[in-house]
This record gives C-alpha cells, structure tokens and sequence, in this order.
C-alpha cells in the first residue's frame, strides 16, 4: 500500500483543471505545464524505483481501502512503471516541442489542459488492475485525444476526426460488451481475481469468445489488421507536437492492454488465442509497411511505419515467450522514442519549409545539416541498423521466433524490416538530397536549433537504448519474466499480508 | 426476461450497424449511440434481472447484484459525454465543409 501509486494520475488531472482557468494566459500557461512535466517525469523514476526495490517489485494502492476483490485497485508492476516512465518522458519533450510550435489561437482553445488530461488517461490505463477502470481511463484518454485531434479546426480536420471519434466509440461499444460478458461468466471485474476464476473456470469456449471480443477492442486502438484504417488520415492532421504524442503513445495504450490481458487473464488456450495474435502480428507489419512504402508525404510515411511496428510489438506476444516479450518490451521503449522523434522531425521540416509532401522538399541537408544528420540516426534506429536500439529488440524478436520455429513470421519481419529501410532512406534522400526547392531562409539557426532542443534528448536516447543494450536486455528478460508469471501479480493484489 | 433483453440488445446492435453504414452524419451518430445503449441494457442483463431484494443491510438476503448498475450509470454519463462533442462536432463539420453526405467527406488521396 503506497499512495505514490496515485499521484501520476492525479498531478496531471488537477494540473489540467487549473490550467483552464488560465486557458488565455499563454505565458503563464506555459510556465505551468512544462514545470508539471517536469515533476511527473522525476515522479515516474521514483515510483520505478521504488517498485524495482519493493521485495515483491509490485506495489499496490486499494482506493478507498476497499480490499480487492471489491474496490478498485491501483497495481504498478515493473511493465506498468515503465510505461509510465516513457509516457512522462515522451509527454514531457512533446509538450516543450509544443510551446515552439504551437500557435496561439490554438493554446487559447483549451491545449495544454487536454493535453494534461490525455496522460491522465494515459497513466490510468497503465497503472489500473480493474477491468472496467480500464475503460473509464481508456475514454478519459480518448475524450481527450478528441479535443486535440480537432483543435485548430480546420477543414481536414474536422472531416477526420469524425471518423476517429465514431471508430472509437464503435470500439468502446464493444468493451462494454466484453465487460458485461466476463463479468456474467466469472462475476468479477477484478484483473487479478479474473486470472484466478478463469484458471478455474470449467467452460472454456465462452471465454475464447471473450478473448477475441477484447482482441477486437484493443486492436481497434492500437491499430491492428484489419482495423488500421483510421490512423493515418487522423494523426495526418493535427500539429506535430500532437501527432508525435498520439504515435508515440496512444496506439502503444492499447498495445499495452492487448499484452495485459492476454498474458494476465485470457492465458488458458493459448494454442488458439496467440497464434490469431501471431497471424495479425504479420499482417498488421506487412500491410502497415506496404502502405509506408506507396506514400510520399513525410506524416504519412510515418503514421504507416506506426501500423506496421504494432506488428512487431504484438508478435512478440503471439510467439509467447520470455524471450520473445522481453524483445516487445524492449521495441515498445524503442518505439516510443524513436516514433516520436521522427514525427518531431516531420514537424520541424514542416515549420522549416511549409511542407509535409517529399515531391516539394528537398536539400535540406545543406541548409539544416544537423537536423539532417539527427533525422538520419532516428531513421536508421526504426530501420534496426546496428548498434542503434532498434536492432537490438529486433533481434530478439527474430531469436526466440527461430528458437521457436515460427519460421514464417521470421521471414515476414525480416522482409518488412528490409521494406522500412527502404521508405526511411526515401524520406532521407527526396527531403534532405538533392537541390534545394523551397528558400528556407525565413528559419535562421537560432529558430533551428530551438526547434531541435526537444527532439536531441530523444536521438540520444536512442543511441543510449542501443549502446547499452545489455542492462537494458536484462531488464526487459525481469520485466518479461514478471508479466510471464501471473501468480506474483495474484498474490500480490489478492494475497497480501 | 433474460433471453428478451438478450434479443432486444441484438436487434439494437442490428439497427446500429446498419445506422453506422449509412452516408448521412446524424444517422452514423445514432448509430453509435444504439451501440451504446445496447452495451448499456447488455451489462445491466448480465447481473441477472428481478432477482432478490435490494441490497441494503437491513434487508432479508438474498439480495441482487448493485455492481452492475454502478458499472452502467458511469458508462451512461460517459456516452452521453462522448454523443455531446460528437453532435457538435458534426454540426461543426457540416458548417464548414457544408454537407452530411460522408461519401463527399472522403477526401482524396492527393492531399
């Protein structure tokens, strides 16, 4: 019992209510949410730190002390704490990007308070050990994940955003729907009493159902095949600092929940429910990438590299190994980092030259070398180059798939790991090679280098995630190993004393 | 009065999916709303109906199950927060691009 539990979920929600009230005071605004940045990220770290030390490493919070099964609890494992720790990081160099980029009509119209609100959500999501808490933080996140993917209104905009809002809703439908059904079959909500009854529970068809019903709601939010549509036409339109959060983040919540679930609860036929996982996982990668690859818009490129890396993270749940999820957890962190920095990089070229599309870029290696240079070790990273971090998570990936004879999957991340190198080195060539077509001069270096401060610490983590690997590795194998294993989880919630 | 409701949650969630695939803005919202009350009276189906008295300490057991209702009054205000911004947002998304026909919001792929 430990009441840190709650506070990355209720710093950034009053943090965000305060703000409203200083909705027209830009400057104030900005001292505000960048401070509570700040201190969310030390609190993630000391909250990490606390639960690596803890003799169970996990922590729990009984809300209202009400003793589970019957309240709600808060459960921070180590996976839970380490997405908490890359959602503050990601939320926090966004947010800086953010104050550069971000115009001030759109500040006005409510920025900064939704955006505190989203990691709320975000952080919820990450750190609940209720089902249906889970879906009261998964709509705190997208009731706000609307507001920002809308504000600026502009035409696309609001064409776009419909569509992800209606799709969302669709999917929040059907977690009800999944909720009522496990709560008829087993009569808890309790993520912990659940492994426990469905271990126990003699039915077993009812809860493939259930499986696939909760398959198809995460996959609609973290963008599985078939169900990826929506993605790249909503994070096209809003501004880049927006864009870099939501395909940092958001797609990888319900990712996060997919590995959840089915490694905590729906565990006991295997044989079926991973292997559908393991067939989507390459699907979702190849298609993902096939759609990167007929792009030519730098956004848009990126939005598909998103689908097609979902594959991977969820490929490592399909094989169902230690290896194998040590190797997701390790591209989840890579992935966050990397996804955001590369759509900052879209966001800086595009304040740079007035662009998105890589047909009117180009040259600017020559104006802005740093910035190319930087934007080159960030696409190498996502391609999986060596010794960046990208290949290190890779190759465990494609390891414990050799390991486990799952030959086919092997073949496809390969080839689909071949097809991002390619649309990487298209975005480096048309936008950053060539003669210079659009006069950059109305950006000087000052204005450069500011736009880039948010976005270096990120490069460097991922040159840090590669070089380090080992430690890191080891993590992941701890962190893997923990989430392989639900009976600490159990006992922790369900047993302690 | 199970098996009823069961049915009636399956003819909501029929007429919801063909709401969904239609062109106009304001169906595909009623739509989604159907979605959501099916999955409303579902959950509430799903504690068992009319069984037991009500559950206060007081009173002789066997008493129904209270979660479900607490699960179903926050998922309401929930959708009805959602169906809020959506309403507006297609009015707005009318206003300016000055139709509901979605096969005109497509959009085309050279933007």
């Amino acid at each position: 019992m430990s009441n840190l539990l709650i506070l990355p979920i209720i710093l950034p929600m009053l943090v965000g209510t305060i703000l409203i009230f200083f909705a027209k005071n830009h400057s104030l605004q900005r001292v505000i949410a960048g401070i509570t940045a700040v201190l969310l990220l030390i609190l993630a770290f000391y909250l990490a730190h606390e639960v690596y030390y803890h003799p169970q490493q996990t922590m729990i919070l009984e809300l209202g002390n009400w003793s589970p099964p019957f309240g709600i609890v808060l459960v921070a494992d180590m996976f839970a704490t380490l997405m908490v720790i890359l959602s503050s990081i990601v939320g926090m160099l966004c947010l800086f990007f953010a104050f550069k980029t971000i115009e001030t009509e759109r500040a006005k119209h409510y920025f900064y308070p939704f955006y505190f609100f989203l990691l709320t959500g975000v952080n919820g999501a990450f750190l609940t050990g209720d089902l249906f808490n889970l879906f009261v933080f998964f709509e705190v996140m997208l009731l706000s994940s609307y507001v920002l993917i809308v504000n600026g209104g502009t035409n696309y905009q609001l064409r776009e955003s419909f569509k992800y809002v209606v799709i969302n809703m669709i999917a929040s439908a059907f977690f009800l729907v999944g909720l009522a059904y496990i709560y008829a079959v087993t009569g808890t909500l309790n993520m912990a009493d659940l492994a426990e009854k469905v271990g126990v529970l003699e039915q077993q068809g009812v809860l493939n159902v259930i499986a696939i019903v909760f398959l198809f709601v995460f996959g609609a939010k973290g963008a599985l095949f078939p169900l990826y549509f929506w993605l790249p036409n909503s994070y096209y339109g809003p501004p880049a600092a927006v864009s870099a959060l939501f395909g940092g983040l958001l797609t990888k919540v319900g990712i996060y929940a997919i590995i959840r679930t089915f490694t905590l609860i729906f565990t006991h036929n295997t044989g079926f429910t991973h292997d559908i996982i393991l067939a989507l996982a390459g699907l979702t990668m190849f298609f993902g990438v096939l759609g990167a690859v007929s792009q030519f818009d730098f956004k848009r490129i990126l939005s598909y590299h998103i689908i097609s890396q979902v594959g991977y993270m969820v490929m490592g749940l399909g094989i169902y190994t230690q290896l194998a999820l040590a190797g997701a957890i390790y591209y989840i962190a890579h992935h966050i980092i990397v996804k955001a920095a590369l759509f900052l990089f879209a966001g800086a070229t595009e304040k740079i030259t007035g662009e998105t599309s890589l047909y009117k870029m180009g040259g600017l290696l020559r104006s802005h070398p740093l910035l190319g240079w930087l934007f080159f070790i960030s696409a190498m990273s996502l391609a999986g180059i060596p010794p960046l971090s990208g290949f290190f998570s890779k190759f465990a990936l494609i390891l414990s798939g050799i390991q486990e004879e799952r030959y086919v999957i092997v073949v496809v991340s390969l080839l689909v790991g071949l097809l991002t190198l390619f649309s990487m080195m298209k975005i480096f060539m048309y936008a950053f090679w060539g003669e210079q077509k659009i006069p950059t001069e109305k950006v000087d270096k000052k204005e450069t280098m500011g736009l880039l401060k948010p976005i270096i610490p990120l490069v460097i983590l991922t040159i840090a995630l590669g070089l380090s690997a080992e430690p890191i590795f080891q993590f992941s194998l701890g962190v893997a190993d923990q989430i392989m294993d639900p009976s600490n989880y159990i006992d922790s919630v369900l047993n302690q004393d | 009065m199970e098996i009823l409701m069961v049915v009636v949650v399956g003819v909501m969630f029929t007429i919801a999916t063909y709401m969904v695939l239609t062109k106009s803005l304001l169906r595909v919202i009623l739509g989604t709303v159907l979605y959501s009350h099916g999955a409303h009276l579902l959950i509430l189906t799903m504690g068992g109906l009319g069984t037991g008295a009500a559950p206060l300490l007081s009173t002789e057991g066997p008493h129904s199950d209270p979660l479900p209702q607490a699960l179903v009054l926050t998922a309401i205000v929930i959708s009805f927060g959602v169906t809020a911004f959506l309403l507006v947002l297609a009015y707005r998304t009318y206003k300016q691009h000055k139709t509901d026909d979605l096969d005109q919001l497509r959009g085309s792929s050279d933007e």
